[in-house]
């Protein structure tokens, strides 16, 4: 394969010389939440790439500690974005309308978004012929627009597996952002083919995958590095409006053990004034309407390395 | 390399789960339960007492507690054996400190080894669930069928004769299993397993011969995870078993009860400067009179007795 050494997906824009962003009402943060709602197959087929699961399977513990989100810990998950007053965009995989619509229900009936997490948690992209990605970028605008009524506005690709295409091709077929670049922590202009893309800050350090089953992280740790984190992009904002995001997966966070600690970090955010409680699809918008253009502009092109 | 062309071909995409063992449902949307005497929380305690033979293979992979060096690894080999010497007695005694009883998860090979430690559980009127023939024995796929049947025949015989106890719960070893466990384990007379996290509740399980049930052993609360694999304090370990005992009990006053789970590895928390940190634990838990201390087959009569 001719694999390149830079993925040439965005420009040089150095933080401290951009436009300014100014979120609606002044606010110093646009702060977003993407519970990751998945559904992950007990014996999927063989991907040439990587396995599913790190037990063969079937990986009853595995698997089982990752079905507990859509029995429990959703649930509790939802009651306490509903005592904050916080909407989720759900990072989909698409899949969970046909097998747990109940979960769907809850989440559209609150006004949440559906974005897309491919089909199932356990089918990966890496190697796919532009036709299968295609098709599998049509099967969730088809069906969150099924069973949800919404456009598909966003990507976070299924267990973080892409090819090089991957977002030309969901900029191609009308997505507006992506949550797939860690790169920076206000939106970027992503560079594709067609269509025009904006990068959204969704942060693996903010992860409850990575803080607890990377980095092993107590839940009371968990919700003081977010605290952390907020407070630093607070003040920041203060001069140009920053975003901060905290995806969440519900068989993690939901545990009765790390419930409370999330709570009290979140309801900490929500304690202040200068926050814009938005969505993936709100952000990008605003972006794309006051932002992009300018953002493009500013930036520079990255030299070639020798 | 490349995706086969049948990769996005969905078999199992439907309503519910890929699979027939149980009935997709969210916990609370359930009928509520109650406990004996009006407990708003059932707490479960589950010491595990295994051996990790000298030789181990680790097939088809090394168990949370494997060996880790070259043959002999005296090391670790004895520092897990220091469980079933010393841990587990500190253990009983900080139990019976506050009146409790534990179901221990056996390796069939500790029974047969150490015939007086299951005796000293027993008369305890502790539990005894099937854990297995010992940690290098593991249920997978790839097992065939009749040795996965002699082994889950072999094991609980060798604990129904050493305990005189009927062992009606099964933890496999590293809560491994084959697609098969399950029905093997039903059909050997075994009304309850362990191995899956997916719930707080027990929930019913198909099997070939006829339905048993999921005991919700969290694999979270488990001084192993938390102490030995997270590398988290002591005090972090009280305080997480804290934390989740009072999410549970506040969520029992209006969702229905709950059951507290605690797997225990004397090896682990048997330690002398690691027991205070269960027995903090203990403490907090039991401040509240509304606690009811129980074994696994006693929390599942009660649950299947309203079902």
């Amino acid at each position: 394969m001719d694999v390149k050494r830079d993925p040439g997906l965005y420009d040089y824009l150095p933080y401290d010389r951009r436009p300014k962003i100014r979120w609606p009402n002044d606010a110093h943060v646009a702060f977003w939440l993407a519970p990751n709602i998945e559904f992950y197959e007990l014996d999927p087929p063989k991907n040439p790439t990587r396995g599913a699961w790190s037990r063969p399977p079937p990986d009853v513990l595995g698997y089982s500690y990752r079905d507990y989100g859509n029995r429990a810990g959703f649930w509790r998950m939802l009651e306490i974005f509903d005592r904050c007053g916080v909407r989720g965009s759900v990072s989909l995989n698409v899949a969970v309308c046909q097998h747990h619509p109940e979960v769907i229900e809850e989440c559209a009936k609150r006004g949440w978004e559906f974005y897309s997490h491919g089909t199932y948690n356990t089918r990966f992209v890496f190697e796919m012929s532009e036709d299968q990605e295609r098709a599998l970028i049509q099967d969730s605008i088809d069906t969150i627009k099924q069973h949800t009524g919404q456009k598909l506005d966003g990507w976070l690709a299924p267990a973080l597996t892409y090819t090089e295409r991957t977002l030309d091709l969901v900029a191609e077929m009308g997505l507006t952002y992506c949550c797939d670049l860690f790169h920076d922590d206000q939106p970027c202009p992503v560079k594709t083919k067609r269509g025009r893309l904006v990068s959204i800050p969704y942060s693996l350090e903010m992860n409850d995958a990575i803080v607890f089953s990377v980095n092993t992280l107590s839940p009371r740790a968990y919700g003081d590095i977010i605290k952390r984190q907020f407070d630093r992009l607070y003040e920041e904002g203060a001069n140009s409006g920053t975003v901060m995001c905290i995806p969440l997966h519900p068989y993690l966070v939901g545990q009765p053990y790390r419930i409370a600690a999330f709570e009290e970090a979140l309801a900490y955010i929500t304690g202040h004034d200068k926050i814009w409680r938005a969505t993936g699809r709100e952000i990008a918008q605003y972006f794309l309407a006051h932002d992009f253009d300018a953002f493009t502009r500013a930036s520079e092109p990255v030299g070639e390395a020798p | 390399m490349s995706v086969p062309p049948d990769y996005l071909k969905y078999a199992h995409r439907r309503y519910g789960m890929d699979h027939d063992r149980y009935i997709w449902s969210a916990l609370p949307r359930r009928k509520k339960v109650n406990w004996p005497g009006g407990a708003r929380v059932a707490l479960w305690i589950v010491p595990a007492l295994e051996w990790f033979p000298l030789d181990m293979k680790g097939k088809p992979f090394k168990p949370p507690g494997a060996l880790v060096t070259a043959y002999p690894d005296l090391r670790h080999y004895t520092l897990r054996d220091y469980g079933n010497r010393v841990g587990i007695f500190r253990v009983m005694k900080a139990l019976e400190r506050f009146g409790m009883r534990a179901s221990v998860a056996v390796n069939a090979a500790v029974a047969v080894r150490h015939p007086s430690l299951i005796k000293a559980c027993v008369d305890r009127g502790w539990e005894v669930i099937a854990n297995g023939l010992d940690m290098d024995h593991l249920h997978y796929e790839g097992l065939p069928k009749d040795e996965e049947r002699e082994l889950v025949e072999d094991s609980l015989a060798i604990l129904r004769r050493v305990s005189g106890q009927k062992v009606r719960g099964w933890l496999s070893p590293a809560r491994s299993e084959s697609f098969a466990t399950l029905d093997l384990v039903a059909a050997t007379g075994i009304d309850y397993v362990c191995d899956w996290v997916n719930d707080d509740m027990p929930f019913a399980m198909r099997t070939e011969s006829r339905a048993i049930y999921s005991m919700p052993l969290s694999n979270d609360i488990d001084d192993h995870t938390i102490l030995v694999q997270n590398r988290h304090s002591e005090d972090a370990f009280t305080q997480q078993v804290c934390d989740q005992f009072d999410a549970l009990y506040k969520e029992a006053a209006s969702t229905g009860r709950r059951i507290l789970t605690l797997a225990l590895h004397p090896w682990v928390i048997g330690q002398p400067y690691r027991i205070g940190a269960l027995e903090r634990a203990l403490t907090h838990i039991m401040e509240n009179e509304d606690v009811w201390t129980a074994t696994g087959a006693e929390i599942l009569d009660a649950f299947t007795a309203q079902a």
